[in-house]
């Protein structure tokens, strides 16, 4: 029987995005974005627009692929596809759902893409304003349980407290993705350094583990990128990203309602990880760059405990900015600024910085990585992550 | 008629009190904690739904449950996330397991100072919240620490 894998059969062949902007400060509307990001992307990749074939998205992306194929003239429509769940959980599901595709034959040139407008759409920090609250929200909304800061935080409540794991651990990962954004002109928080002492004293979003620099941005833009069978890539402008490893679910009831999962003070991503590694046939150690969804950096923690990146024993001693710089730390971490300060576009602007690390061309550029993970929105579901790598991995 | 001291400010989201969980509110009504349990196999099941997640029974019945837990996690929200909240201050939610039910969790208000010390393990008891004047009227389930 043939193996059945995605490892090193399709490619990342461009990476796009368009400015960044502060939550509601984009000049240009939610779908124009997704527009810009998506021909940045192909032009990255030498590709007519036309000549895509699909589109995969996460989180209820509002800019839907048909209109979209209806507005770039796309000549045919072989695969659209959008991926449940909120937030980032599906970016990495979105990469591998257009890896799918075009492995199968399903589709050829699939773009995988994020657009948000927050200005012109509502944010996510403010919990729905309808007077009732049906479904989970029932026995949620009542008691003030709304925001998706407070669906995650009894999580990391639980598992810090079980494990001691202290606050300044997930300090450390808040000043990195700061740290990287001050040397990225196209991150939001360029310009605006973050230190132990402002961290400190900034205002509790929610007590015991959230203060406001454990939370990302909200913000405008658009990201994509564009995924071809493998031995296309080869012939096309950049060197290939080649996906090695996709796995997308979430382990047992982790979406029982009303916070009933079994296995609760998880990121989810327990049975995920185990599937990412079987399939990429590598390990935590292999990495050489990893960008990590922060939602919130309880969830980083958590999601970088579930991928075996370091140990629960490990992870005060472990988690300091030393070791996580893009020059000379053991895991470099978001590179770019991540969510938290180049720009919360769910995530699909990490999977553009792992793929300009592997070919080379990133501001913060790691020396001469060969192996890139991203691991998707946390603790919602489903999550998802991805390992990429380069010609030297297959 | 003086008013009734809620949790949290008025003006929050009512509960829809949807098909599936209307045996549980109306045990919360009659002050009674009531929550699923499979006829099929005896497993106890919260949130609600129409399926027993163990034994794929649709003969869920309900059954009133002892309404003391405790508290397996929790959080202090600062930052106001509706419109009711602005100016209210912090307040705490917490996670209570209730061993007398199969360790299923319930979220709940914690009831008394919203800075005092909270401990995953405390021992928790139901406290009934009626909303006598709302329209449907509906009644909440908090919880305060025991002893």
């Amino acid at each position: 029987m043939t193996e059945r894998t995605l490892r090193g059969k399709v490619a990342i062949a461009g990476v796009g995005e368009t400015t960044y902007y502060k939550h509601g400060r984009s000049p240009d509307a939610e779908f124009k974005l997704a527009l810009q990001a998506i021909i940045a992307a192909c032009r990255d990749a030498g590709v007519d627009p036309q000549d895509v074939d699909g589109f995969a998205s996460y989180g209820n992306d509002r800019s839907d692929a048909p209109r979209l194929a209806a507005a770039l003239g796309i000549r045919e429509l072989r695969f659209s596809n959008m991926h449940w769940g909120g937030g980032g959980g599906g970016v990495a599901a979105a990469v591998a759902n257009a890896g799918a595709a075009v492995h199968s034959g399903m589709a050829h040139c699939v773009i995988a893409f994020r657009s948000l407008a927050q200005g012109q759409f509502a944010r996510y920090g403010r919990g729905a304003q309808q007077a009732a609250a049906a479904g989970d929200d029932a026995f949620l909304a009542p008691y003030g349980l709304m925001s998706p800061a407070q669906r995650f935080a009894m999580k990391i409540t639980r598992y810090m407290t079980e494990h001691g794991i202290r606050h300044e651990a997930l300090r450390a990962i808040a000043l990195t993705s700061y740290a990287h954004a001050q040397t990225n002109p196209r991150a939001v928080m360029a310009g605006r350094p973050l230190d132990a002492a402002k961290y400190d004293a900034s205002r509790w979003i929610i007590e015991p583990f959230h203060r406001l620099f454990d939370c990302c941005m909200e913000n405008d833009g658009a990201g994509a990128v564009l995924v071809v069978p493998a031995e296309r890539a080869r012939d096309m402008p950049h060197k290939p990203t080649y996906l090695l490893g996709a796995a997308q679910g979430g382990h047992h009831r982790s979406a029982a309602p009303v916070h009933n999962a079994p296995d609760y003070a998880s990121a989810h991503f327990p049975t995920v990880a185990r599937n990412l590694w079987d399939m990429a046939q590598l390990g935590p150690k292999d990495v050489d760059v990893l960008q990590a969804y922060e939602n919130f950096t309880g969830g980083v923690l958590l999601g970088m405990l579930e991928h075996g990146m370091v140990r629960p024993e490990e992870a005060n001693e472990f988690l300091v900015p030393e070791n996580l710089r893009f020059d000379g730390g053991k895991l470099p971490l978001n590179t770019s600024g991540g969510n938290l300060a180049e720009c919360y576009m769910h995530g699909l602007e990490m999977v553009n910085e792992a793929v300009r690390q592997l070919r080379g061309d990133a501001c913060n550029q790691v020396k001469d990585p060969q192996v890139a993970m991203v691991i998707g929105g946390p603790m919602v579901t489903p999550v998802s992550s991805l390992i990429l790598g380069t010609e030297a991995t297959l | 008629m003086s008013k009734p001291a809620y949790a949290l400010p008025e003006g929050l989201p009512t509960p829809a009190q949807e098909p599936v969980a209307l045996p549980y509110w109306e045990g919360t009504r009659a002050g009674k904690l009531v929550i699923q349990k499979c006829r099929g196999c005896g497993k106890h099941q919260w949130g609600p739904e129409w399926v027993c997640h163990a034994c794929h029974s649709f003969d869920l019945g309900w059954e009133e449950v002892a309404p003391r837990g405790r508290i397996y996690s929790w959080q202090r929200p600062h930052h106001p996330v509706h419109p009711a909240l602005e100016g209210h201050g912090p307040y705490i939610i917490v996670l209570v397991e209730l061993p007398g039910a199969g360790n299923v969790r319930m979220v709940g208000n914690l009831l008394g100072d919203p800075a005092q010390a909270v401990t995953i393990g405390a021992e928790v008891e139901a406290v009934f919240e009626p909303h006598d004047t709302a329209t449907p009227p509906y009644t909440l389930v908090q919880w305060r620490v025991v002893g």
